[in-house]
C-alpha cells in the first residue's frame, strides 16, 4: 500500500483501489450474494414476492432428493435396480463421469508432457506446441460440434469402425448411460490442454539429471516415474486435475450438444429449472449444492493426496 | 568390490561433431584415475559411456573384460556422481542414500540402517533425517558419496564434483575423496579441468584435449615430462619460446641459442616449441659462458609467503616468469633492476606443437 502511494502518488492509488473495490464488491460478491440469498426463497409469482409466503427455508435445496426414479445398475454381469431421486442420481452421475474425465485426461496428458519435456528434440518443440494450440483457437462450440457429428448415430466413426471390421451393430455413443461416451470424449479433447500445460510446466523445472541419477542408481523407468518425476509434478498434475475436473463439471455447452435424456449432465438440470421452468431460486439452490459439492470433494482430494493451494498455485 | 575399465577405440559422434576421438584406455581395478582437459574436451561425454547413458558411436566399453555394449545404466556396476551433485529433494537424506537399495527391494529397516552406516563412512552422522536442501555444499557433497556407495558399485564415476565448493572446502574434500576410495578399494574415474586436483589425488592422469587423449601417466611424469606442447601448457605455468632446433641438442630463438632437452617425437622438422618452469629459473649477474641465458628486466615482484613470483621482460617484450623458493639469504631481484635469468638443459624441454596446443592458448 504504502509502496503503491510512493509509485504512483496518492491520486491514481486512490483511482486503482476505488476501481478494484467496485469490480470486487459489485461485479462479483453482490450478484453471488444475490444468488445465494434468493436459492433459500421459494418460486413464487411476481405478486406473492416480499408477501408472507416469500419465507427463508432449505426447500429448494431437498428437492434434489425428491422424486425417485428406478434405474438398473449393471454391475459385473448383474443387473439391478435402485431407486434414486433423479436429480441426485444426474448429479452423482456427473461427479462420477467428470472424475473419470479428469482420468482420462491425466493418462493422456502426462505422457504427452513428458515427452514433451524430457524427450524430444526442442528445436522440434515449437512446432508440436503449434500443433497442440491451433485447434484450440477454434471456439469451444464448433470443436464441439465436430465430436458431435463424428460422433452421430450412424456416423463417421461408426462407419469407419465397421469397415475396419472393430464392430458390426452401430453405436449409440450419445444415448442412454453408454451415451455418456460422448460427453466424456468431447470434454477430454475441449479441455485436454488445461490439463497439460500444467503438468508439462512442472516437468521442465525437473533437473534431467535426476532423472539419470534415479536410473544410475538401478531404477528401473517406472520406478523413476513413481519416485522421482510423480512426486516433483505433483503440483502441477493436482492443478491440472482441479482445474479439469472444475470445467467438465460446470461445463454446459457439451452435455447439451453431445447427451441425451438419459445421459443428463447436472448443469442442465440446472439450466433447466432457470430457463424452462423459469424457477430462478431453485436454479441457484442447485449451482450453489454442485459449487459446494465440487470444493468440498476437491479440497478431500488434495489433502488425500497432501498437496496444498500454495503448491499448485506455484 | 572392484574392476578395471577398458576404452577400446572409443569414439563419440553428436552428428557430425566428433567429441571424443578414438581413446585407449586401461584402467586398473582399485585406481583413482582421472581425466583432465579444458571444458568441453569430452570429459562428461566419457564418463556417459562408462555408465551407459550414451553408446559410443565406435569402439567398446569393458567393465571387469565385460563388454557393456547394449547395457543400460541401472544395470552397470558403476555408480556417478553428478556435476550438480543431482540429490532428490523431496526425500529425506536417508531415503536419498537408500534410494538405490530401495530399487533393488531391500526392506525399510535394513536400509535405514545401511544409510546410516554409509553416514558414519562419510563423516556426516545425525543428519538422516533433514532434506538436502538443509545442509551445507560440502555435506551435500557427502551424501551424494554415500548415495553412490550404497549400490556398492566396483566403478566410482564422479564428474568434477568438487567444482562447487569452495577452496577451503575443495582441499579438504580432495584428501577425504582419496581416503575413502583407499578405504573402499572402489575404482574411481575422476574427471576434472581443475590440474592441482587431477595431481594430487590420482594414481594416474590422462591429459584430453578436443576428444583426443595427449598423455596417460602418473602425476609426476605429466608434469615432469608432458608429452607435447599442450600437456606442459594445460598442466602448470611456462615460459615459451618460438624457435627451430639447429642440432641435436640446440635451439634457436630470438633471445639465444639455448642447449636443450628433446620431448617426445621432436625432429629437425617437426613444429616446436621451448619451455621452461618458473621454479627452474634462476638468476646470475654474471652467466658463464655455455649455460642458457637471458638478460631481463624485472617488472614485479610478488611475495607469496613461502615463495616469490618475479615477472620480467626480455628485449623482445615477452613477459617472463621465475618462482623463487622463499629464502631470506637469496632474496628475488629488485623491482626495476637488470638481471640474467638461466636455466639448466635438462629443465629446457622441446616440445611438439599440436593443433591443440594452439587450442590451449586460445582458453
Ligand atoms: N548430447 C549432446 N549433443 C550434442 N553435443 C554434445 C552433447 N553432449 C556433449 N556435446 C558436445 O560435446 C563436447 C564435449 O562435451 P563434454 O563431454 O560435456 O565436455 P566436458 O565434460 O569435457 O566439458 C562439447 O562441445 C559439447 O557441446
Ligand atoms: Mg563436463
Amino acid at each position: 500500500m504504502a509502496a503503491l502511494i510512493r509509485r504512483y502518488g496518492t491520486g491514481l492509488t486512490g483511482i486503482i483501489i476505488a476501481l478494484t473495490t467496485f469490480w470486487l464488491i459489485v461485479l462479483v460478491i453482490l450478484p453471488y450474494f444475490d444468488l445465494f440469498e434468493s436459492s433459500f426463497r421459494p418460486y413464487l409469482p411476481a405478486a406473492d414476492v416480499g408477501g408472507p409466503k416469500d419465507v427463508y427455508s432449505l426447500s429448494n435445496y431437498i428437492t434434489i432428493f425428491q422424486n425417485p426414479a428406478e434405474f438398473n445398475i449393471g454391475l459385473f454381469g448383474f443387473t439391478f435396480p435402485i431407486s434414486v431421486a433423479i436429480h441426485m442420481w444426474v448429479f452423482v452421475l456427473t461427479i462420477l463421469f467428470s472424475v473419470l474425465t479428469t482420468l482420462t485426461s491425466l493418462v493422456l496428458c502426462y505422457p504427452l508432457a513428458y515427452y514433451m519435456a524430457k524427450v524430444i528434440d526442442p528445436k522440434r518443440l515449437s512446432t508440436f506446441l503449434l500443433l497442440l494450440v491451433v485447434p484450440m483457437w477454434v471456439s469451444e462450440l464448433l470443436r464441439a460440434f465436430a465430436w458431435f457429428i463424428l460422433l452421430a448415430f450412424k456416423g463417421p466413426l461408426t462407419i469407419v469402425l465397421q469397415n475396419l471390421g472393430i464392430i458390426t451393430d452401430p453405436i449409440h455413443w450419445t444415448w442412454g448411460l453408454g451415451g455418456f461416451s460422448g460427453v466424456i470424449v468431447t470434454l477430454v479433447y475441449v479441455y485436454i490442454l488445461f490439463m497439460l500445460f500444467p503438468i508439462y510446466n512442472s516437468m521442465t523445472s525437473l533437473d534431467t539429471n535426476q532423472l539419470e541419477a534415479a536410473q544410475d542408481l538401478g531404477a528401473k523407468s517406472w520406478q523413476t516415474h513413481w519416485r522421482v518425476v510423480v512426486p516433483h509434478c505433483k503440483p502441477g498434475i493436482a492443478s491440472g486435475c482441479v482445474t479439469v475436473f472444475m470445467l467438465a463439471v460446470g461445463s454446459l455447452l457439451v452435455p447439451t450438444l453431445l447427451s441425451s435424456p438419459s445421459s443428463r449432465w447436472f448443469t442442465e438440470v440446472i439450466y433447466s429449472r432457470m430457463f424452462d421452468e423459469n424457477d430462478w431460486n431453485g436454479g441457484a439452490a442447485y449451482a450453489f449444492i454442485l459449487l459446494f459439492v465440487c470444493t468440498i470433494f476437491v479440497s478431500l482430494t488434495m489433502r488425500l493426496f497432501k498437496v496444498g493451494l500454495a503448491d499448485i498455485a506455484k | 568390490m572392484t574392476a578395471s575399465v577398458e576404452l577400446r577405440g572409443v569414439t563419440m559422434d553428436f552428428g557430425t561433431y566428433r567429441a571424443v576421438d578414438n581413446v585407449d584406455v586401461k584402467i586398473e581395478p582399485g585406481e583413482f584415475f582421472s581425466f583432465l582437459g579444458p571444458s568441453g574436451c569430452g570429459k562428461t561425454t566419457i564418463l556417459r559411456m562408462v555408465s551407459g547413458f550414451i553408446e559410443p558411436t565406435k569402439g567398446d566399453v569393458l567393465i571387469g573384460d565385460q563388454n557393456m555394449k547394449g547395457i543400460g545404466p541401472n544395470k552397470r556396476p558403476t555408480a556417478m556422481i553428478f556435476q550438480n551433485l543431482a540429490l532428490f529433494p523431496l526425500m529425506t537424506v536417508w531415503e536419498n542414500i537408500a534410494f538405490g537399495l530401495e530399487m533393488r527391494g531391500v526392506d525399510k529397516p535394513t536400509r535405514r540402517k545401511r544409510a546410516e552406516e554409509l553416514l558414519e563412512l562419510v563423516e556426516l552422522p545425525g543428519v538422516a533425517d533433514r532434506f538436502a536442501s538443509q545442509l551445507s555444499g560440502g555435506q551435500r557433497q557427502r551424501v551424494a558419496i554415500a548415495r553412490a556407495l550404497a549400490v556398492e558399485p566396483k566403478v566410482m564415476l564422479l564428474d568434477e564434483p568438487l567444482s562447487a565448493l569452495d577452496l577451503k572446502l575443495r582441499q579438504h574434500m580432495r584428501a577425504e575423496l582419496r581416503a575413502i576410495q583407499k578405504r573402499t578399494n572402489v575404482t574411481f574415474i575422476y574427471i576434472t579441468h581443475d590440474q592441482g586436483e587431477a595431481l594430487a589425488m590420482s594414481d594416474r592422469v590422462a591429459v584430453m584435449s578436443r576428444g583426443e587423449i595427449q598423455q596417460i601417466d602418473v602425476p609426476q611424469n605429466i608434469y615432469n615430462t608432458p608429452a607435447n606442447g599442450f600437456v606442459a601448457s594445460f598442466v602448470g605455468e611456462n615460459n615459451k619460446f618460438v624457435g627451430q632446433l639447429t642440432s641435436s641438442k640446440k635451439y634457436k630463438t630470438d633471445v639465444g641459442e639455448f642447449a636443450v632437452t628433446l620431448g617426445q617425437g621432436v625432429t629437425a622438422q617437426s613444429k616446436t616449441r621451448l619451455y621452461v618452469r618458473p621454479e627452474h629459473v634462476t638468476f646470475t649477474a654474471k652467466p658463464k659462458a655455455g649455460t642458457n641465458a637471458i638478460a631481463a628486466h624485472v617488472e614485479d615482484v610478488s611475495f607469496e609467503g613461502n615463495f616469490a613470483s618475479i615477472h620480467m621482460r626480455d628485449k623482445t617484450g615477452r613477459r617472463l616468469t621465475a618462482e623463487l623458493r622463499n629464502d631470506p639469504t637469496n632474496p628475488p631481484p629488485a623491482v626495476g633492476s637488470a638481471t640474467n635469468v638461466t636455466f639448466d638443459a635438462e629443465k629446457a624441454l622441446v616440445l611438439l606443437d599440436s593443433d591443440a596446443t594452439a587450442y590451449a592458448e586460445k582458453e
